[in-house]
């Protein structure tokens, strides 16, 4: 047999597998989409990622340029991707992430927390001192509705379940504190530059509506009105940011890894600890909605929901909520 | 399709990826966001006739919790998480996906993670600045893989699902005909199979090419009918090669 007649053969013999390659296409689009959990089913498809290749080298020499190398490339890839479809469960993941992967990040993440909060914490000073020394520049910082209600020495927050009621209030609060802490981490992307400027936004607001409300004689209203949520949403401030950190740190600083690597890695690792944040802004929300404007909660309960939180949120943090078991 | 990706695999045989661009994207996106604006649309529509109990969608006087809780948050979660859990239910496929023909698979070639999709999503905040996914087109036509920011921080790639796949026909046609090569049969059987969709007039001017490429001229003169046996007879005639 001659080269070309050899060729024709092989191309026609190859071309007769054609129905091993559907049937294992559509085992691997079964599998896939998880209507089958027969072990026989998912055992065949080793075997069939294996013929596929076989096949694809074997086409892609002989009919480089033809329609049945575009669908055995599919159906190889397809393959592919149904083998390294790792098990997913949601509680499964919960738990893990809980006990395992957020004291790791937050391990890893300690000292970007700590400047994290550093930062947050000269921003508030730096707000405080700005407008105790220039009260005028409240304007830069608080809407104008905020300033002449503290003026007329009320806080904007009393009668705001009148209002607004709890849940909406809630739903909104938590909404946009969410917004805030993703926007915190995902602008980390900008070399970190973005995550400084929202955690300093955020600390030089806080304090200058901290010193702004002192000067008219409504500081412990206000701190009343925020400990209850406050312990828990200012600290999620920092943690975002601190995620933001990294992210942007893995850029300006990749290592080996290259750039984009080093970005894919922070962004992946220290997403984990951005999902626990917004699980805690919820709880915060809800705070915020029903205890924080309600004037029947007493200082004492305030302060203890608060504290109370926070330590959750520390046990939850440090894998004390769900502790693995010794081995 | 623009550009590929390969992955090795275990069996020494790599994975061919083919990279969807920002046109696919594009559609897929526009698809999948007229989908989410019809269902939390259908949402607050159905919700606020029950909730109200007549023709009317006013919603009622102040900030009314059970409304806010029943009607406007469902369809804003709607809206706003249609693309995480449709993405982690349907394997990284959306239906607008499955329209443009793409889906979303890690650089190994695999089904993404419920963190990486949640990441890619995350990111969506910063690719969608300042106005209509600005940030993110300007990404994807820069970058080599044709990938929006968030597909950088969750590992991800946007690929085309569905490679041609043959007609069955096809395979036949190839596997009995050994007068044609493989790609002429595929063109044989293709054209036979798209036969009916057809206009004549294209019918008529296929059926000639393919018929005089293939050593077999069509009569002058013949007909749809005439041409379409001259087709069945030279995918049927021979017999296979020994």
């Amino acid at each position: 047999m001659n080269g070309p007649a050899r060729r024709h053969a092989l191309a026609v013999s190859l071309l007769a597998r054609a129905g091993l390659w559907r049937d294992a296409d559509a085992r691997a689009r079964r599998l896939a989409h998880g209507r089958t959990e027969d072990a026989v089913d998912a055992t065949r498809m080793v075997e069939d990622y294996r013929l596929l290749a076989h096949d694809l080298a074997r086409v892609r020499a002989l009919l480089p340029e033809t329609r049945t190398r575009e669908y055995l490339e599919g159906a190889y890839a397809r393959a592919h991707a149904t083998l390294h479809h790792g098990a997913w469960h949601a509680g499964h993941a919960l738990v893990v992430l809980l006990r395992d992967e957020l004291p790791e990040v937050v391990r890893w993440l300690r000292p970007y927390i700590l400047w994290s909060t550093a930062i947050f914490a000269l921003a508030v000073g730096g707000g405080y001192a700005l407008v105790t020394r220039y009260p005028e520049l409240i304007a830069l910082f608080a809407s104008p509705d905020l300033i002449a209600s503290v003026e007329r020495g009320q806080l904007w927050t009393e009668g705001l379940l009148n209002v607004v009621p709890s849940p909406v209030l809630s739903a909104q609060l938590l909404a946009n504190n969410i917004a805030v802490s993703l926007f915190a981490y995902c602008a980390g992307f900008l070399f970190g530059l973005g995550t400084l400027y929202i955690i300093g936004l955020n600390g030089l607001m806080l304090g200058a509506v901290f010193a702004f409300v002192g000067q008219h004689g409504l500081r412990n209203q206000l701190f009343s009105f925020m400990v209850a949520h406050g312990c828990v949403e200012l600290s999620v401030m920092c943690l975002s940011g601190a995620a933001g950190a990294a992210v942007g740190e893995a850029l300006i600083r990749p290592g080996a890894a290259g750039r984009i690597e080093s970005f894919r890695n922070a962004a992946l690792r220290s997403g984990k600890l951005v999902i626990a944040c917004a699980l805690l802004l919820v709880g915060a929300g809800l705070i915020e909605g029903y205890v924080s404007p309600n004037p029947r909660f007493a200082l004492g309960t305030r302060l203890s929901i608060g504290i109370a939180y926070w330590l959750l949120m520390v046990a939850l943090l440090t894998g004390r909520v769900l502790p693995r078991r010794a081995a | 399709m623009s550009s590929g990706l390969s992955v090795d695999s275990v069996t020494g045989i790599d994975v061919s990826l083919p990279l969807a661009g920002p046109g696919a994207r594009a559609f897929a996106f526009l698809v999948d966001w007229h989908i989410r604006v019809i269902l939390a649309l259908a949402w607050f529509v159905v919700a606020a006739l029950v909730y109200n109990g007549r023709l009317s969608l006013a919603p009622p006087p102040g900030n009314d919790a059970r409304w806010f809780g029943a009607v406007l948050a469902p369809a804003l979660a709607i809206y706003l998480l249609y693309h995480f859990v449709v993405e982690l239910a349907m394997h990284g496929c959306t239906p607008g996906k499955r329209t443009a023909g793409v889906r979303i698979v890690t650089r190994q070639g695999g089904a993404p993670s419920a963190g990486a999709l949640l990441a890619r999503n995350a990111f969506r905040v910063l690719d969608s600045l300042p106005l209509f996914y600005g940030v993110g087109l300007i990404a994807v036509i820069m970058t080599r893989e044709h990938v929006r920011i968030g597909d950088m921080a969750a590992g991800t790639l946007l690929v085309y699902e569905d490679a041609a796949a043959p007609a069955p026909a096809a395979l036949a046609v190839a596997n009995s005909a050994a007068a044609l090569d493989a790609v002429g049969a595929e063109v044989v059987a293709e054209l036979l199979e798209r036969w009916p969709t057809l206009t004549p007039q294209s019918r008529e001017r296929l059926a000639r090419q393919a018929l005089a490429r293939y050593g077999a001229a069509g009569t002058p003169g013949a007909g749809e009918a005439a041409l379409h046996a001259q087709l069945e007879h030279l995918a049927r005639s021979r017999g296979p090669l020994q």
